[in-house]
């Protein structure tokens, strides 16, 4: 299925690193393919006006992004068999004056994996994957167990 | 109005039909950023073993939030939606989703534990393929937000 040989992986193994952009298009197109329409995610005022630091990305949309080094690292998404994540810090999403919303550059998230884990009887890798957008984690134990 | 603590043991019985087309497919896959070649070209899917396009590993999200909207539209439950903020996500896949699947989900309501003035709660839903076969578990945990005092 992956051209990956389960015997050359080692624990604490770098998968690589990606660096991905969010701006505003990102998230309304996220939101159409999604179906989640929660205003906080499109609307600058009513995300303020509940209290966040302006308009956040779909903490789905993260945890989809992040993954998709995983997928090219294993050559095979259908070899992610579990995919977890817990949510800490919003990553806002800005809307600078004088850019376009649709080729604003974003909020830069910062990728990478590292495998955490080995299991030689169940051939399954466990990849930790580190996700940071503007200086902090936003993403803690997010893992993705890949079936080699 | 407050979360109701009787939702814990709940469950929401399997709706209708999601049916799990190469479109959204390939839609889903450009909005995650995701390249991989099995979400867009059959070709490519078929290269690997797979039946058609691939989902990629969130896609149940799409079947999984519909299943949670019949607990945050429940009178009962007292949630409001815009005080929720989505706190984990776990999706275990016992196969991989490809297009063509009519996917069915039982929603079940874990746990609720009151925090504040708010409450967190843990929904699981099981995913299954409309011929009874187990496709995917997804476990989702929300804070609803409670509101400030007045």
């Amino acid at each position: 299925m992956t051209p990956i040989d389960f015997a050359t992986l080692e624990k604490g193994q770098d998968i690589g690193s990606t660096t991905l952009h969010v701006n505003r298009a990102d998230l309304i197109r996220y939101a159409g393919a999604s179906g989640d329409f929660n205003p906080i995610h499109w609307n600058e005022r009513f995300a303020t006006e509940v209290g966040l630091p302006g308009v956040i990305a779909h903490g789905m949309f993260t945890m989809g992004a992040a993954v998709t080094l995983v997928e090219d690292w294993t050559g095979d998404p259908a070899a992610i068999v579990d995919y977890q994540t817990r949510f800490t810090k919003p990553v806002v999403v800005q809307d600078p004056e004088g850019t376009n919303p649709s080729d604003a550059p974003g909020t830069a998230l910062e990728v990478s994996g590292v495998i955490g884990a080995l299991d030689e009887a169940a051939r399954t890798a466990r990849v930790d994957l580190t996700v940071v957008a503007d200086g902090q984690k936003v993403l803690v134990k997010a893992q993705a167990l890949v079936q080699l | 109005m407050s979360i109701n603590p009787a939702l814990e043991g709940r469950s929401y019985p399997a709706g209708e039909a999601y049916v799990v087309s190469r479109e959204k497919i390939r839609e889903f896959a450009a909005a995650t950023k995701a390249s991989h070649r099995a979400h867009y070209d059959q070709e490519a899917a078929a290269g690997l073993g797979h039946a058609d396009l691939v989902a990629p590993p969130t896609f149940a999200i799409i079947v999984a939030q519909r299943a949670d909207a019949q607990l945050i539209g429940d009178p009962e439950s007292g949630i409001d939606f815009s005080r929720v903020v989505h706190a984990d996500q776990r999706f275990t896949l016992h196969r991989p989703i490809v297009a063509g699947d009519e996917l069915v989900a039982e929603l079940h309501v874990d746990k609720v534990r009151g925090m504040g003035g708010g409450a967190m709660i843990t929904t699981r839903s099981e995913i299954s393929s409309t011929d009874g076969a187990a496709v995917a578990t997804t476990i989702s945990s929300i804070l609803v937000r409670g509101e400030e005092a007045a």
